[in-house]
């Protein structure tokens, strides 16, 4: 397993993203989830560093874990903010998208949708919020 | 990320060059608000534009809701990542992706 401490800031976005992608690309993970792990990864970390210690700053600690058979990647987004569990939110409501968007909630949403889980868990005064792609054998034999 | 407008009449399009993320989509929010004036077609060429996040859904869903308004919006090439993205959120739904 693979880690990172950081201070939560907008402005540390790519060496968060050098650190998860990088560690996705050596298992062997290819573009197309690489693009999706960008996006996750954006969405959660920037959400952190907006909200979780607002108005003050602090730190984030992120881990990577995983394996190339089956290939598969765990990233958890670790601060020891404000307790807030962004699954706790609803879906944006598809008939009502620009105001829904507006709120915020969408980059959670999004990454719903591109993961294969999304948990969250708040231990020892941490908010614990942790993404995982997979891809099952036969399916990476053709990429 | 680079911004390139091309207007035609009332027609316009605006294209977008590499990422539209969170610290670049402000830039892009900034230009729709004085962009869209007396506009009634806005075309986004995405041919270049290699990644969005939801803060650059969120530029896109603005000028949409300005240009329900005063006219239509669709956005063109967009890459296979970038359509996915549309397609989960059901910015397909709204927008009108080529």
């Amino acid at each position: 397993m693979k880690r990172l401490e950081i201070p939560a800031e907008k402005a540390r976005l790519t060496e968060v993203l050098d650190f998860v992608l990088g560690f996705s690309e050596e298992l062997g993970f290819g573009k197309k989830e690489l693009f999706q792990l960008k996006v996750c990864t954006e969405e959660i970390f920037v959400n952190v560093a907006s909200y979780a210690y607002a108005p003050d700053t602090g730190m984030i600690t992120v881990t990577a874990d995983g394996s190339a058979d089956p290939l598969s990647v765990t990233v958890s987004f670790i601060d020891s903010g404000t307790p807030f569990d962004p699954l706790s939110k609803p879906d944006p409501a598809k008939d009502r998208p620009f105001s829904q968007a507006k709120k915020g909630g969408l980059g959670i949403f999004i990454t719903k949708k591109l993961m294969d889980e999304v948990s969250y868990a708040y231990q020892d005064g941490s908010n614990i919020l942790t993404i995982r792609k997979t891809i099952p054998s036969t399916e990476n034999a053709y990429e | 990320m680079t911004i390139t407008k091309t207007q035609e009449g009332t027609k316009l399009t605006v294209a977008i060059e590499g990422e539209l993320n969170t610290n670049t989509a402000p830039e892009l929010e900034k230009e729709f608000e004085t962009c869209l004036d007396g506009i009634t077609s806005l075309v986004i060429d995405a041919q270049n534009m290699n990644y969005i996040s939801s803060a650059g859904l969120r530029a896109l869903f603005g000028a949409a809701e300005v240009m329900q308004e005063n006219g239509d919006m669709c956005v063109i090439n967009a890459n296979d990542e970038v359509k996915n993205i549309f397609e989960v959120t059901g910015f397909v739904d709204i927008i009108d992706v080529k």
